[in-house]
């Protein structure tokens, strides 16, 4: 199936399943509630995000620096630092360190650039089985999909989905769906592969520029059972992802998992430095488009985001339409900043995917100006973008009528007659989308302003 | 105080009484306000759908009706907000505008209201208003609780105001969005409404007219017998019409 | 050029003028540390249980495992059955049903526990267990993140790690699950 083109079609594809699509909505609501519970215990909570905002705002002004100092450190730490232009050098990266030490078996846990890079295609094209280790990838794997949520990669699906895909891939009980089963399976299951796997790929949270290692986060535990079994450690890094210092991290770590899930912190925080003895730690820094980004200085803050999908659980759109209307792989309302950057013509439709309800720029934890920015990207679009002749005219010619008060009166006039005299059919035809569920207003007897010569202005 | 009364374009147009009900409320409270007469439209529904060009002719048109005034007053947070980030924003020592609610709250400071309004009510908290201009405090934000719309709501008699489940989340409406996206923004409208319901609400009031009217559009097309009501019309004693 | 050139060179060309970095104020953490403690990592899907005496931690032991399971402490607290000098390679330890490890600090409001390589001995042995046990004094409990950062330096050791809690998904329905791939519970005895 060719996938719908704009993000309103595919939106109003998921709607179609009613349940699905309250379902989907209840319970990313849920997550956003978790979140305001967590976040409310914290007095200092905006203090929080505007030390985070501050820190990465630093960061973004002085990232050559900061980038240089952390691949110095990390040297030092015996950790084998590459640089990556884009997601093709990247991938190539991984295939060379991959090759070199004879990898055959792989794991790999949740990251979102190695997603961006479409790492797994280019190694499984290389014939390497790639196995995503997180519960979430793993299950979306299975199903030859891309994850719909940066966070919980497989909420589109329900329990039977998913225990059907675990009974064609692992050979659970036809019809079970426990979610304590079939994760219990997804255990056994990986912890094969965990055991006899060589190389282990992680993302990266964050990486401190002072000691020169890195950050990642877990609830599963996945990222550690690779990197600690395996012999060598690829961690995969955007260059936006840096912090000056170890202690920025008490900041992040106390913002990030309360933005993502309401908890208080995830269960695994670990700390990388140095490999294991006698193993080896890659570490790939990637730009694929981040510095071009830093360029556009109305959208450069968006390269603060620490991926902690707060926004697309609060964003009204994102629950009602599911990270798949996206076509992106950052979903939601910071993927509609961040992608159109990346390929400005197929991302067009995604900064008009939004109200400007401005709830994306409040709950962030880093403090993007996310609507804003929405804003700023669709005055970009119609100027770069497809051209919308209809659009155009129409604007144009609501922008004329709008500067010209006697033209405006009469078109209102106009309107508000034609509007109390047409026949129904005329008005709802399948041209207005306003009337497919909605009533147009009433018409009044007179406008405020005729009231107003009336009464007020003889 | 000189105090020029903006009114949106599709309110003037369409709901009169809004507009009526604003003056009123202004004039009640002492204030001379005067309502230019060449005045159309911020320019919003051209800019938010990235043409802000287009609403140049508009904004400029705003600028020359209201230089001569201190403030500005409008009954709608959406608005108020474009023409304060984007039509009086560069201007120094020009005009302030303030939101209707605001600016009976903050400028005028007011205290008591006469008005009854024995129904029902369910507070719509539009977001340009709430997040924009800080009408009151939003969920996701953790500072402490303010509501101005609510503030003055309390002070109407009789009234029997509800809480809501999801207190602040938007109506679907926004602009040219409840059109090029009618499927999204007609889910978001029946969610909202569903949370009144469930409230056994009667009227829906808020500050933004065009949230009232997505809310409105899909109220009568289901045939349900909740009404919409700008705040001012509750604030000025105005009774729902049937 | 190089990419590593390239990428240098287009961010001094993108990047703003320089902002300055904010310094890191105080948040000190009022209240009672220990029954803060016991809430958080409650909500984690862990526990912590106060004890004034080693032999209570024996006593649980002997309720919850038995001697035919491979338990492996790294305390002197209390011994395990499996010597860790046994294990060469992390595999080695596959089949370990328990974990008893030393906490270095703990903070309150999360219930993250600093772990250091050398208090590991594996890095893999905190995963791979089907249970883990840590003991923490209860002097060595911290308010919150930004003490812990005070008081440790994260690269004296090659690794190091905040364990919370168990291993935990969401992943299917958001129902949680405790023991995705790492410990099926995580206990923290608190220790005077």
């Amino acid at each position: 199936m060719k996938l719908p083109q704009t993000h309103a079609d595919a939106a109003a594809e998921f709607l179609k399943d009613t349940d699905r699509s309250h379902w989907h909505d209840d319970t990313l609501w849920h997550v956003r509630s978790k979140r305001d519970a967590s976040a409310q215990k914290i007095p200092e909570w905006e203090q929080l995000r505007t030390l985070a905002s501050q820190i990465k705002d630093h960061v973004l002004s002085n990232l050559d620096t900061l980038l240089l100092q952390f691949e110095k450190n990390a040297q030092a730490n015996g950790i084998e630092v590459l640089w990556a232009k884009d997601a093709q050098e990247h991938n190539e990266h991984v295939l060379r360190i991959l090759e070199e030490n004879q990898v055959k078996q792989l794991v790999k846990s949740k990251s979102i650039l190695t997603e961006e890079c479409g790492l797994n295609h280019f190694l499984e094209d290389k014939g390497y089985d790639v196995v995503d280790t997180d519960l979430g990838e793993r299950i979306i794997q299975f199903n030859k999909q891309v994850p719909s949520h940066i966070v919980m990669p497989a909420i589109h699906l329900k329990k039977k989905e998913i225990g059907d895909i675990f009974h064609k891939h692992l050979g659970t009980e036809a019809g079970s769906d426990d979610p304590q089963y079939l994760t219990e399976a997804a255990r056994q299951h990986l912890r094969q592969k965990f055991i006899q796997a060589h190389a282990a790929i992680t993302g990266v949270n964050f990486g401190i520029a002072e000691t020169g290692g890195f950050v990642v986060c877990t609830n599963e535990g996945n990222a550690d059972m690779g990197t600690h079994l395996a012999d060598i450690h690829i961690a995969c890094m955007g260059i936006e992802k840096l912090i000056p210092r170890a202690a920025d991290l008490g900041v992040f770590l106390r913002l990030l998992a309360r933005s993502a899930t309401g908890q208080s912190i995830t269960n695994y925080n670990s700390h990388f430095h140095r490999p294991r003895k006698d193993k080896k730690m890659y570490l790939i820094l990637v730009d694929n488009g981040r510095t071009k980004q830093l360029g556009r200085e109305d959208f450069r803050n968006s390269l603060k985001c620490i991926r902690c999908g707060a926004c697309m659980n609060t964003c009204p759109i994102y629950r009602r339409s599911s990270g798949f209307s996206y076509n992106s792989t950052v979903p939601g309302p910071i993927g509609s900043i961040l992608s159109p950057g990346m390929d400005l013509k197929k991302h067009s439709t995604l900064p008009f995917a939004s109200t400007l309800c401005g709830s994306c720029s409040d709950v962030c934890p880093v403090k993007i100006n996310i609507h804003e920015q929405l804003y700023k990207w669709r005055q970009v679009i119609t100027k770069e973008g497809p051209s919308q002749p209809s659009k155009k005219w129409a604007m144009r010619f609501g922008g004329n009528v709008m500067s010209k008060p006697k033209l405006f009166d009469l078109m209102g006039k106009m309107a508000r007659k034609s509007l109390s005299i047409s026949p129904r059919g005329f008005v709802y035809n399948s041209f207005n989308a306003w009337g497919k569920h909605r009533e147009l207003p009433e018409v009044p007897k007179e406008s405020f302003k005729d009231w107003y010569k009336k009464n007020r202005n003889k | 105080m000189k105090v020029g009364l903006f009114i949106p374009c599709y309110v003037e147009q369409f709901y009169p009484n809004a507009a009526i009900a604003s003056l009123q409320l202004l004039e009640k409270a002492g204030v001379t306000v005067e309502y230019p007469l060449e005045q159309t439209c911020c320019g919003q529904p051209m800019a938010n759908s990235g043409y802000q060009q287009y609403g140049e002719g508009a904004a400029q048109l705003f600028r020359k009706n209201f230089e001569a005034y201190d403030y500005v007053v409008c009954p709608s947070g959406s608005c108020t907000l474009h023409a304060k980030e984007h039509i009086l924003s560069d201007q120094e020592g020009g005009p302030k505008i303030y939101e209707l609610c605001e600016f009976l709250t903050d400028v005028l400071q007011v205290k008591t209201l006469d008005a009854s309004f024995p129904f029902r009510v369910g507070l719509h908290a539009s977001c340009h208003g709430l997040r924009g201009l800080h009408l009151a405090k939003p969920s996701e934000l953790m500072i402490p609780e303010f509501n101005k719309p609510l503030g003055l709501l309390e002070m109407v008699k009789d009234i029997d105001l509800v809480q809501l489940t999801r207190k602040d989340e938007c109506c679907g409406f926004g602009g040219t969005f409840a059109v090029f996206e009618e499927a999204v923004s007609v889910d978001m409208g029946r969610d909202r409404i569903k949370d009144h319901e469930q409230q056994g609400v009667q009227v829906i009031t808020g500050a933004d007219m065009s949230c009232l009217m997505h809310l409105e559009g899909l109220l009568r097309r289901e045939k349900k017998t909740i009404k919409v009501m700008h705040i001012a019309e509750i604030l000025n004693g105005h009774t729902p019409e049937n | 050029m190089s990419s590593k050139e390239s990428i240098l060179a287009a961010i001094q060309k993108n990047k703003p003028d320089l902002l300055p970095l904010p310094e890191h104020p105080e948040f000190p953490v009022e209240g009672d540390l220990v029954e803060r403690y016991k809430s958080s990592i409650k909500s984690n899907g862990g526990e912590a249980l106060e004890v004034s005496d080693p032999a209570e931690i024996r006593d649980y032991l002997e309720l919850h495992f038995q001697d035919s399971q491979m338990i492996l402490s790294l305390s002197e607290v209390v011994k395990g059955n499996y010597d860790i000098a046994l294990a060469e390679d992390p595999h080695d330890l596959e089949h370990v049903e328990l974990a008893i490890l030393e906490g270095e600090w703990g903070v309150a409001e999360n219930a993250a526990i600093w772990l250091p390589e050398e208090s590991l001995k594996h890095r893999a042995l905190p995963f791979i267990a089907q249970h883990l046990i840590v003991l923490l004094k209860k002097d060595r409990l911290l308010g919150n993140m930004h003490e812990v950062y005070q008081s440790i330096n994260v690269s004296d050791s090659g690794y190091g790690v905040f364990i919370a809690g168990p291993s935990k998904t969401a992943d299917i329905e958001q129902s949680l699950v405790i023991g995705a791939h790492g410990p099926r519970s995580m206990t923290v005895f608190l220790l005077d």
